[in-house]
């Protein structure tokens, strides 16, 4: 436990970001900062400057990004991509308007989203290939290399090369499964569970099972440190960090960082270094170093303000935040 | 922790009048916004800003518990929504005809996230005065959903006779004596009685009273649900009952359909109130008992198969 004395504050160098709904997700774009809002709105920020535009007639349920462009999957059963400075382009509507409740996208522009119990996978040419699973999937992501996907279903995850017809490859495991990661060196998949579990594989010939278990919270934020040798996760009323050097973390213990009397409802790894920003239900995020522990306040406690969105942009300078009641925020790192 | 969002099951066989009593709900003019996750999306013609389509997917939480079943896809939906909060007040859940209510409603008790920011209100079936009596003998599901209701609407009473409202309402009470039973037609009930029972929150099991007193035990055939109620007319010993009916849960949990008790606990100035939708049990103690009131301890089980001497027995050892 860390909490007894007052971490130092970064407190100074966080610029509030008035979001004014939900924050679903934030992720940069080159040096804009785009964030998903619940009611359907993507609002940009670019140094202080915001703009917002209504992308879904409804509301926004996930997002994400390349880097480049920000897709968002909405309950107007729309896929829209954006852009940086605030194009919006539609990728695809479904003529039922059915929800879209995950999308993903790959390092070589690939995009991936479900309408029921439908993928559909939209290759960096432009063609789409769907299939049907057996149940809804729930986590998409696709595999760091190659055109391949991940997908979170009952009793399993499935794995699926869009472009070929062979038979998605199954990862049995009794149960739903939510969230799904792949590991940056493709060696491990990792999904999230009801049973407030992580179960992971690894994969190969005969995938092996990884059982991460003991959380008092469904797991649904996940990240992964830019070495890939860790994975943080939240969850619990600390972010618990499994090693995944050599055969990966069963039968070792996590480490927990930053805990308080509270749950971590996100988690995120700074892209170039061993240092955790963790968020939690009651509004704080704590910036933690790995490898001795020491903690920052990035935010404190806020009621009813708990953190729902992390994103660190690529040189690891900016950090942006957003919360369940629509505030949001940038920290900027001192320099060193 | 702000306040959570009630939400209101309805159930029924097909054609029995769903649509009918969902669009009165949604249209009335009551000043309540809702949020209406509906089956067989768009087909129904459902007046409403906030429908959203669900699949009925239904799990098994793989936790040992076998009868432990959760709709998936209300867990995401109400994920969904509840990032839009002040959007609505209150959401309605349509099942299919088809229907088993228990994963719907123990969603709410499994899922801790949908159990933080929602809470189930009430299981509404609404049945047909003309066909029930046909279901209740062809479908099992008709049968499961007389038994889970809390309040039953039952619709079409201007097609029959007298005499035949008199013998499926008795059908009815066989079943499930202690729902609030409304007659209608064309689902003309008024909203107020639908809305807003607090029918699972403990703090309103004040009383278990049957709302119709002749609880008619006479259909002994094998696949009968029914119900059955055990009195204690003092205190029963928590050491033995808690064991006890934690043992019946599992053991018969998947023929226990609904369970409710008030107990008096031996030395215990409280009430201890429970309730349960199979294996699931959700138990505290309550208010204090009156010094007017007779202590006494109540159990009631509606559900199918279940050995009624068997459960008198086990329950009555339970005495203080």
């Amino acid at each position: 436990m860390n909490t007894t004395t007052a971490p130092v504050s970064l407190r100074e160098h966080v610029v509030p970001v008035e979001a004014g709904a939900h924050v679903i997700g934030a992720h940069w774009l080159k040096s804009t900062l785009a964030l998903a809002l619940a009611d359907g709105r993507v609002l940009r920020w670019t140094d202080g400057a915001l703009d917002s535009a209504e992308v879904h007639a409804g509301g926004i349920l996930c997002c994400c990004s390349d880097g480049e462009r920000l897709i968002t999957g909405g309950d107007d059963g729309r896929v829209v991509a954006t852009s940086a400075e605030g194009v919006s382009t539609e990728i695809a509507r479904d003529e039922k308007r059915r929800w879209i409740d995950a999308v993903t996208l790959s390092g070589s522009g690939s995009i991936a989203w479900n309408t029921s119990k439908t993928v559909h996978a939209r290759d960096d040419k432009g063609r789409v290939r769907s299939h049907d699973f057996g149940t809804t999937p729930q986590g998409l992501v696709f595999a760091p290399k190659g055109y391949r996907l991940a997908i979170g279903q009952m009793n399993g995850v499935c794995l699926w090369y869009p472009a070929t017809e062979a038979k998605p490859e199954f990862l049995e495991w009794k149960g739903a499964h939510l969230d799904v990661m792949w590991s940056p060196d493709g060696r491990f998949v990792v999904s999230s569970m009801p049973e407030n579990a992580l179960h992971g594989w690894k994969l190969g010939d005969k995938p092996t099972h990884m059982r991460m278990t003991g959380y008092p919270a469904k797991p649904r934020s996940l990240s992964w440190s830019h070495d890939g040798l860790w994975l943080a996760s939240s969850g619990a009323d600390a972010a618990i960090v499994w090693p995944f050097q050599g055969e990966g973390p069963q039968g070792k213990a996590p480490r927990e960082c930053g805990a308080r009397h509270a749950k971590v409802t996100r988690v995120a790894f700074h892209p170039r270094a061993l240092v955790l920003a963790v968020g939690y239900d009651d509004g704080c995020i704590l910036m933690i170093r790995l490898t001795d522990a020491s903690e920052l306040l990035v935010r404190p406690a806020l009621r009813d303000s708990g953190i729902t969105a992390f994103a660190w942009d690529k040189a690891g300078k900016r950090l942006a935040f957003g919360t369940e009641d629509g505030m949001a925020g940038v920290l900027t790192l001192p320099a060193a | 922790m702000s306040e959570k969002i009630p939400v209101t099951v309805l159930t029924g066989y097909l054609g029995a009048g769903k649509t009918t009593l969902l669009n009165r709900i949604l249209t009335e003019d009551h000043g309540k916004k809702f949020a209406v996750i509906v089956n067989e999306f768009g087909e129904a013609g459902i007046d409403g800003d906030l429908v959203v389509g669900a699949d009925e997917e239904i799990f098994e939480m793989n936790n040992g518990c076998i009868c432990c079943t959760v709709r998936g896809d209300l867990i995401r939906i109400l994920d969904g929504l509840m990032k839009r909060k002040g959007k609505f007040d209150a959401i309605i859940v349509e099942t299919t005809g088809l229907a088993d209510p228990a994963p719907v409603a123990q969603t709410f008790f499994v899922d801790q996230d949908v159990g933080d920011a929602t809470k189930l209100d009430a299981v509404i079936t609404v049945t047909d005065a003309k066909w029930l009596k046909d279901r209740l003998k062809d479908a099992p599901e008709a049968k499961n959903q007389i038994a889970f209701a809390d309040v039953i609407v039952l619709n079409k009473v201007d097609l029959v006779t007298p005499e035949e409202l008199a013998s499926v309402e008795a059908a009815i009470r066989a079943i499930n004596p202690y729902a609030k039973l409304h007659r209608t037609t064309r689902c003309d009930v008024p909203i107020d009685q639908l809305l807003d029972r607090n029918a699972f929150d403990l703090d309103r099991i004040l009383d278990i009273e049957p709302d119709f007193l002749e609880s008619g035990h006479h259909h002994h055939h094998s696949d009968a649900v029914r119900s059955m109620s055990f009195t204690i007319p003092g205190d029963v010993d928590p050491e033995k009952f808690m064991p006890w009916i934690n043992d019946i849960s599992q053991a018969q949990g998947p023929n226990i359909l609904r369970s409710k008790g008030i107990l008096a606990f031996k030395g215990e100035p409280r009430r201890f109130v429970f309730q349960g939708v199979h294996m699931i049990l959700d138990g505290d103690l309550q208010r204090d008992w009156k010094a007017d009131e007779k202590r006494s301890s109540r159990l009631v089980f509606i559900g199918r198969d279940l050995n009624e001497n068997e459960l008198r027995q086990g329950f009555e050892a339970c005495a203080a």
